[in-house]
């Protein structure tokens, strides 16, 4: 099967998981769509879902006062929306916006962590595929700051 | 016009800026034609030494070649001394060229299988050649996935040409810092290599950029099932004479001039995990 590299998202990690662990975690999800310009979530607002993106592209952005919301990255098919939902203060760092219309899988957060938490089994391997998504994020982050494609392209020729 | 020597020239022929066109602020693509005898064919990966008359002389890929002319195509990001005097050329202005040096990239290689192209910043513009090649063979390989990655969308070079080869091949760009009108996406280059439809290991992929990205996307495919002999990479290192003698780009046992600049994963990683080799 042509599988692409999407077993490394997090959506092939989950598919990686025994059947019925699987189904019980996507029992917990419903399909959705949002249309281009939706706000998936808000900075500071309760995390009480996440996303697994199908088709579509959603832009993680921070808000500057004075300023249009500053997009700090964008995430397409394959992509977890939203990790704040498993850790205490569970409250989101960034806004979320569609920026296609977007055909996605919403789980219910507070469902999730409670099967999490009577099954270790499922719960082990969600836990270390969202950490597998944050710790690719952080590096994906820090090579953004080493500025690769600069600093010489930023003053025009002299 | 005398044909040249199928060898590379150690000694600078003249050529002259025959057109010239911005890229964005620090980079520009030049078309050199020869003033008298030609170089001998360059072939996409390779380079010149291009001389910037009283200035210095610096390595350059061909970023175009024109079958059966000529002229050189070259597209240069100015960065210090000698690649902003070649920036600051005109058409009529005249440069000294050496070469073809090194190792290109190998695209026959790649015959029957799916292509990956993954550039980062200038790094597109050595690999321009070579995605040219493989759309004007479309039969000869799989899917062709170009993957751009730039630091803003101003930076983004060949801009109308790489929207029109989105016709033929899966075309994704990236920026690290977005501007207000930007509508693609945010991120790293590595992070569109997951959205790929290609299978890992039935692709053949090339990259040039920045190191760390080179390592980032080599190491990915890798790790997904990419053979590692299937991963070229294009490495920069300090060159000055181009031609094996000074050791300026050793890098282990390996003369990049001479031996690269296109290497495959598999040499270059045991390298490159060497500090300050
Ligand atoms: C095989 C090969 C192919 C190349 N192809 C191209 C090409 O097609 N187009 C192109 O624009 N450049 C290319 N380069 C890079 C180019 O040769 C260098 O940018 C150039 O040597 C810099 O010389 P300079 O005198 O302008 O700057 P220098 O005075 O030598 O350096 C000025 C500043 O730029 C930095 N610098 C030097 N080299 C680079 C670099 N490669 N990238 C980023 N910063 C650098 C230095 O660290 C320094 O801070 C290639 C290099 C190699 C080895």
């Amino acid at each position: 099967m042509d599988t692409g590299m999407g077993p490394r998202t997090v959506a092939g990690r989950l598919e990686a998981l025994p059947d019925e662990q699987y189904d019980r975690l996507m029992g917990l999800a419903r399909e959705v769509s949002f249309p281009a310009g939706a706000r998936l979530f808000e900075e500071h607002r309760a995390a009480n879902q996440f996303w697994i993106i199908k088709t579509g592209s959603v832009a993680l952005d921070l808000h500057v006062p004075g300023c249009r919301a500053a997009v700090i990255e964008t995430l397409g098919p394959g992509d977890l929306v939203g990790w704040s939902w498993l850790f205490p203060p569970r409250q989101w760092h960034m806004g979320a916006e569609a920026r296609s219309t977007v055909r996605a899988r919403e789980f219910d957060a507070e469902a999730v962590r409670r099967l999490c938490g009577r099954d270790p089994a499922l719960g082990y391997p969600l836990v270390l595929a969202v950490a597998e998504v944050i710790g690719h994020r952080l590096e994906c982050a820090r090579t953004r700051l080493l500025d690769l494609y600069g600093p010489y392209g930023s003053e025009p020729p002299r | 016009m005398n044909p040249a020597a199928a060898r590379p020239s150690s000694r600078p022929f003249p050529y002259r800026v025959v057109r010239r066109a911005r890229e964005t602020a620090d980079v520009a693509t030049f078309e050199l034609s020869p003033v008298g005898d030609a170089l001998p064919p360059f072939r996409p990966g390779q380079f010149a030494m291009v001389y910037a008359f009283g200035v210095g002389e610096i390595p350059v890929s061909v970023s175009g070649l024109d079958d059966g002319e000529p002229t050189l195509v070259h597209t240069v990001r100015a960065v210090g001394a000698v690649s902003r005097a070649l920036y600051g050329l005109r058409v009529g202005d005249t440069v000294g060229v050496r070469g073809p040096y090194g190792v290109g990239w190998d695209l026959a290689s790649a015959a029957g299988l799916d292509v990956l192209v993954v550039a980062g910043g200038i790094g597109l513009a050595p690999l321009r050649p070579l995605i040219l090649d493989g759309l004007a063979q479309p039969g000869r390989y799989g899917r062709l996935t170009v993957l751009i990655g730039a630091r803003t969308p101003s930076d983004l070079l060949y801009r109308a040409q790489t929207r029109a080869w989105g016709a033929e091949a899966h075309i994704d760009v990236t920026v690290d810092h977005p501007e207000p009108d930007w509508r693609g996406d945010v991120g790293v280059v590595t992070r569109l290599l997951s959205r790929g439809t290609w299978s890992p290991s039935r692709v053949c992929a090339f990259v040039c950029g920045p190191e760390p990205m080179i390592h980032a996307v080599a190491g990915e495919l890798v790790r997904a099932g990419t053979p590692p002999h299937r991963v070229q990479v294009s490495l920069e290192r300090n060159m000055r004479c181009g031609e094996g003698f000074c050791g300026h780009c050793q890098l282990g046992s390996v003369l990049l001039c001479r031996d690269g600049p296109v290497t495959d994963w598999g040499r270059a990683e045991p390298l490159l995990a060497v500090k300050e080799l």
